[in-house]
Order: structure tokens, then C-alpha cells, then sequence
């Protein structure tokens, strides 16, 4: 994967010189060509759902129940594509995402929202996940500690403060203004939804048309050349990993809606999900490479074969297997079509 | 018409009645469940039953999925649709989604966290489904039709009840507990009924530890427990699944000088208990039947019909069930509908 290393520039214009080699692999070499693959799978899955569960799968009821299960889980890997594109990576999201949870909804947090208003509440869990992702960016960045360690220390320590705050106890939320916001519908949508699709619009257009993105690629793909070339590399380094922890913070928002409450234990590996719905959607673990588009394709497959295995009374442990599957075959096919564009 | 049925039924309720007091309790004993055979059971209007538990990474929680299919398959008019248990509440409330946009007749639900579940249960009722709920309660009345639930407090009574009566003698014993996960009220209350028992006979709890429900986090915690403390005089496992792990530490550790009690009543713990062969000298019931208890009452709501012996012709809002204490006398009576850990 290595190889890839030095795609950076090339990035830009991958897609223009038409490599010719058999039609199809130069497809799907493209970045739109790495998408048509994901819908091709999506579009797969959800034949398959129409076929063994018929009209309760085609059903606008629940295209909806599985846009909302995403939603969650979406806004956290919008943020995670970023910081695997920096050549990062997180463990700790799950963790940022109960405490954001608990901090947004303790008793005296309820109390100030409830005398004011209730987007206190949501202020309380941006802040909390962006301050956690800032400690983990300060950490990398300046204190020089491997990402996959010092993430791993904030997973133990944010759940252990979690569970500190919360007495680990449910902390039920009693503002009736947050709840009637984010159980609302826009347009037949609901709120959690929107805020989804707000989100990763927000970050396509910040991952691929800014300077941040573009940075962001930069750094990803070789940290020296970056630095060079004139980035802040352990300043955007920072960023990144604190604009996942807002992400954490919103997402934890979402959670608190859909559930009202919050908990020490919300938010339990969702790493992992998310870690694989941004890697079977194109984006290098190795960093210097990664799309939006097909961050939220990952999430939505996901959710869409825990939707076909509910529907059709399949047992979990088999739905882990065939995640497990699709994240190998995924991989595997990465791996080929970097070594081809990389040679 | 509707009165008229009615009349059936109450009839029918009171002819069950008799049927049952005629019973002896051995007879009873024989079936997965005990309940005897009653009008009730008469197929009736079929009810698709949507049922959803948490993982089954323990035993009890595999025996409460297990236990409802059983029930479920006992009956010609039920359709029973289980979704695999989960422990993220995202995953559980979209289960629930999917149920209520399936149009099941009923759900029998066992929240992951009954608070963050009682929205979309809420959701349910609105949306003309009978819901059920089973062990972990919702924090709403609006949210359930009926509630089954276990008696947590009256586990720590029972427990505490027994160490008092083996230790009346012994004013200075010590006494340990390992508790399951600190942070679901049931822990909470097993533990209050626990120290309220015990104070009953001017004892208190000297040493106490929680672990996870899981085999290797009751090895963990009662390893510790066992450092902590180098003189124990009785000891309450919260739960027969951990206490598999409590078990081996205390082999590993050569301490004998305790007696242990259970809890929740796994079918090993209590042949340990009839073989008399290890530290485990009695359990406390938490029955891992309930899951299929709420099946029949979600049977029973949606056909309309009453609960068998009660002359109340709607089921009740909410059935607990009793904590016995198993010891070797009685073990015999509930190892029939103990769960394999």
C-alpha cells in the first residue's frame, strides 16, 4: 500500500490521462469508476432485499428506518474519511461519543437548557467532542505519540469519564424543545437524516474543493513533502482529528435524539464500524487518497444488510460474516488497484 | 357478540382454575415453563409477534431468545420474528422500526437500556401495536402494555436472607459480593436488597466487586476480590454466567473457608448445588423464562383473551416474577427450567 504514498498530486488528475489498459480495470481505477463499484454492491443488496422480502423492503417506511440508523453512524465516518486521509486514524470515536452524550445531558446541562434553550445542549456536545479531538490531534501532532495509541488511550479514559459523570447511570432527557426538534420531518425527512446528508455534503465540499482538502490529501499521502511544500502539518494534524471530535459531538447529538437519553455505554465500537464502512468506501488506511461519496455508500451498505438480515429473521452472527467478508473483498480489491495505479 | 365472548371466556378462566388447583406441583414441573394447560391455549386469531433481545453473550440472555422460540413454536397461531440480539440501542430502535413498519401484531421487547428504547416503543403503541416489556423497563407507563419483569431487589433479599440465616451465629462474618454491570439499575437494586437483608441481622458487606455478566470478567473481578479480601465468610455472585469464572478463580486461589451463593440460577450452579461439590451452596432465581412469558401474554392481548387463573378479564399491566432461593433441598423443583450456561 505503500506505493501509494506518492499519488498525491496525481490524485488531482487520476482520473483524466485514460490508462489503457482493458476498459474495465481503467474504470474502475477512476474515482467515479471506484463509486459505480459501490452502487453496483449497493444496488446488489438491495435487489437482494427486494427479492426475499418483497414490498417490506421497497417500502418508503423503511428506506426511511434505514436512513436514520445511517444517519449516526454516517456523520462519524464523514469525519473519520478525513482523518484516515490525513494519514491518521481514530479508536476513541465510540468513546467521544458516550461522553459528548452524558456531558450534553447531565442534570445541570439539562437545567441551563431548559432556562434558556435547548441548543445548549447541543453547543455542550460539539464543544465536548471537539475538546476530545483536540486533545487527541495535540497529542499526535506535538506530543509525537503513534495515533493508534493515543487514540486508544482516550476510548479507555472518555468511557471512564463518561461513566464518572453519569454515575453510570441512563440520563434521560427532559427538554421537550430538543426532542420535538430532531423528531421532526422535513419534507416527509427526518431531521436526522438532513442533518446526514448536510454533513457529508459539508465535508465532500471540504474535502475536495478547499484548501483544507487539498492539504489534506498532501499531508496523507507524504507528511515530509507536505512540509516542505509549506503545510503546518502538525497544525492541520490537529484539525483534523478536531473536526472528527465535533463530528463525534454532533453524531452523539443525534444519538441523544433517537434514543433521549445519554449513556456511558452509547456508541460501543463504533470505530470499527466506522473504520470499515471508510475503508470498503475507497479512502487509504495509509492515508493520501479518500471520498466522501464513498464514506457514505460504505455506511449505507452496512446498514442496508443489517436492514435485508432483520427483514428476512437472519441471525446476527451471520450478518458479521458477511461483513467481515465485504471488508476483505474490499480491501483486497484496494490493494490491486492501487498497485496498478501506482506502477 | 363481544359480550358474549367474554362470557366464554371468563368461563373458560374459571374451569382453568379448578383445572389448576386440582394440580400438584410435580406435575407441573415436567415442561420447559411449568404453566399448566389451559383453555387459553385453544388456538385462536393468528398474532405475528415481533421479538428483539440484546446480544446473547451470556447464557441467561441466550436461554431468554431460546426459551421465547420454544413458546412461540408451541403455538399454531403464532408467527414469531426474532431479530438477533444487539447491544447498540441505534441497531435495537431501527429492529423496532422495521416491526412497526412490518405491521406485526405485537412486539416483546428487551431493551438494551429500557430508557433509550422507550420512544421508539412509544412509537409502537401509537402505531396500534401491543407491546411487551420484558426485564428492563421502559421509563414511560404510555410505552408498554404490559411489563414482565424479574424481581432484582428481591434477589439481594432473598441472597442476603439465606446469608443470614447460615451466619446468625457469627456477628464479626464477612461477607462478599460480586456484582454484574454497575450501571443498569437491576445491579443497583439487587445490591440495595442485598445490604437491606443483611442489615436485617447486623451484617454488612465487607467486600464488593462488579463484574460483566461474561465468564472472564467474573475470573477477573473475583481474582481481585479474592486478593482483597483474606478472610471471607460467605459470598453473593450476582449472576450464574460470571459465576463460572468466579468458580475457577476461587479453584485457582485453594480458598475454601466461604460458602457462595448465586444468582440468576444456571442449570450447572445448581447441579453443583445437588452434587454438593463445589463452593456454590444455593442460588437465586432470576428466571430466564420471561422472554417466552411475554410471548404468551403478547398471545393472550391480542386474541383478547384473559390471563388463565385471575378472574380480571384484560392481562395485567405488569407481571413480576418471584426470586426463590434454591438450595440442595429444593433444587429438584427448578432445574427443569434452569438455563444452560
Amino acid at each position: 500500500m505503500s506505493e501509494d504514498t506518492a499519488a498525491v498530486p496525481a490524485q488531482q488528475v487520476k482520473s483524466a490521462p485514460a490508462k489503457k489498459e482493458s476498459g474495465i480495470s481503467a474504470l474502475l481505477g477512476s474515482p467515479a469508476g471506484r463509486n459505480t463499484g459501490l452502487v453496483v454492491a449497493l444496488v446488489l443488496l438491495c435487489l437482494g432485499g427486494v427479492v426475499t422480502a418483497g414490498d417490506r423492503f421497497a417500502d418508503v417506511d423503511n428506506v426511511l428506518t434505514i436512513l436514520r440508523l445511517a444517519a449516526v453512524i454516517g456523520v462519524v465516518s464523514v469525519g473519520m474519511t478525513f482523518v484516515i486521509t490525513g494519514g491518521g486514524i481514530d479508536l476513541s470515536v465510540g468513546a467521544i461519543v458516550a461522553l459528548s452524550s452524558v456531558w450534553a445531558t447531565t442534570l445541570a446541562t439539562q437545567g441551563i437548557a431548559n432556562d434558556s434553550h435547548w441548543i445548549v445542549m447541543v453547543f455542550t456536545a460539539l464543544l465536548v467532542g471537539g475538546a476530545c479531538g483536540l486533545v487527541n490531534g495535540a497529542l499526535i501532532a506535538y506530543g509525537r505519540v503513534v495515533a493508534f495509541i493515543a487514540t486508544l488511550a482516550s476510548l479507555a479514559a472518555a468511557r471512564g469519564l463518561a461513566e464518572i459523570i453519569s454515575n453510570r447511570k441512563t440520563q434521560i432527557v427532559n427538554v421537550p424543545g430538543f426532542t420535538a426538534f430532531f423528531d421532526a420531518s422535513v419534507l416527509g425527512v427526518p431531521v436526522l437524516v438532513v442533518i446526514f446528508a448536510l454533513v457529508a455534503a459539508g465535508g465532500w465540499v471540504l474535502l475536495n474543493r478547499t484548501t483544507f482538502g487539498r492539504r489534506t490529501f498532501a499531508v496523507g499521502g507524504n507528511p515530509e513533502a507536505a512540509r516542505l511544500a509549506g503545510i503546518d502539518v502538525r497544525r492541520h494534524t490537529v484539525m483534523l482529528y478536531t473536526l472528527l471530535g465535533l463530528c463525534c459531538g454532533l453524531a452523539a447529538v443525534m444519538l441523544i435524539a433517537r434514543t433521549t437519553t445519554g449513556s456511558a455505554t452509547h456508541g460501543g465500537l463504533y470505530e470499527l464500524d466506522a473504520i470499515a464502512a471508510v475503508v470498503i468506501g475507497g479512502t487509504l488506511l495509509s492515508g493520501g487518497r479518500g471520498t466522501i461519496a464513498g464514506t457514505v455508500f460504505g455506511v449505507l451498505i452496512f446498514t442496508t444488510l443489517s436492514n435485508v438480515f432483520t427483514l428476512n429473521n437472519l441471525s446476527i452472527s451471520a450478518q458479521a460474516v458477511a461483513k467481515g467478508a465485504i471488508i476483505v473483498v474490499a480491501v483486497l480489491l484496494q490493494q490491486r488497484l492501487a498497485r496498478r495505479s501506482g506502477a | 357478540m363481544q359480550l358474549k365472548r367474554i362470557t366464554l371466556l371468563v368461563a373458560a378462566s374459571a374451569l382453568a382454575l379448578t383445572a389448576c388447583t386440582g394440580n400438584t406441583p410435580q406435575s407441573q414441573g415436567g415442561d420447559q415453563g411449568g404453566g399448566a394447560k389451559v383453555a387459553n391455549d385453544e388456538p385462536g386469531d393468528k398474532v405475528v409477534i415481533g421479538f428483539s433481545a440484546p446480544a446473547a453473550d451470556h447464557g441467561w440472555m441466550a436461554a431468554i431468545t431460546d426459551a421465547a422460540k420454544k413458546e412461540a413454536g408451541k403455538y399454531s397461531d403464532v408467527e414469531l420474528r426474532v431479530v438477533e440480539g444487539t447491544n447498540d440501542v441505534n441497531l435495537q430502535i431501527s429492529q423496532v422500526e422495521t416491526f412497526i413498519n412490518d405491521k406485526v401484531d405485537a412486539i416483546v421487547l428487551l431493551p438494551f437500556d429500557g430508557a433509550a428504547l422507550t420512544p421508539v416503543a412509544l412509537k409502537a403503541m401509537k402505531a396500534g401495536i401491543t407491546v411487551i416489556n420484558v426485564d428492563r423497563q421502559f421509563d414511560s407507563p404510555f410505552a408498554a402494555r404490559s411489563t414482565v419483569l424479574g424481581d432484582n431487589y428481591g434477589m439481594g433479599v432473598s441472597a442476603g436472607t439465606y446469608v443470614c440465616e447460615r451466619l446468625k451465629d457469627k456477628p464479626n462474618a464477612v461477607v462478599a459480593e460480586i456484582a454484574g454491570i454497575d450501571s443498569l439499575p437491576l445491579t443497583q437494586d439487587r445490591s440495595k436488597g442485598f445490604a437491606e437483608a443483611l442489615s436485617g441481622c447486623g451484617l454488612k458487606v465487607g467486600n464488593r466487586v462488579a463484574a460483566e455478566f461474561t465468564v472472564e470478567s467474573g475470573e477477573r473481578a473475583a481474582a481481585n476480590l479474592l486478593q482483597a479480601a483474606p478472610k471471607i465468610d460467605a459470598l453473593w455472585n450476582h449472576d450464574d454466567d460470571q459465576g463460572v469464572g468466579v468458580t475457577a478463580a476461587i479453584k485457582n486461589s485453594g480458598r475454601s473457608e466461604f460458602f457462595m451463593v448465586g444468582g440468576a440460577g444456571s442449570a450447572n450452579v445448581m447441579r453443583e448445588i445437588k452434587a454438593d461439590n463445589g463452593p456454590h451452596k444455593a442460588t437465586v432465581i432470576y428466571p430466564s423464562t420471561q422472554g417466552a412469558d411475554g410471548i404468551r401474554l403478547a398471545r393472550l392481548a391480542v386474541q383478547n383473551k384473559s390471563l388463565g387463573d385471575l378472574v380480571e378479564v384484560e392481562i395485567p399491566r405488569q407481571v413480576q416474577l418471584y426470586a426463590p432461593v434454591v438450595t440442595k433441598d429444593n433444587v429438584d423443583r427448578y432445574l427443569p427450567t434452569a438455563f444452560e450456561s
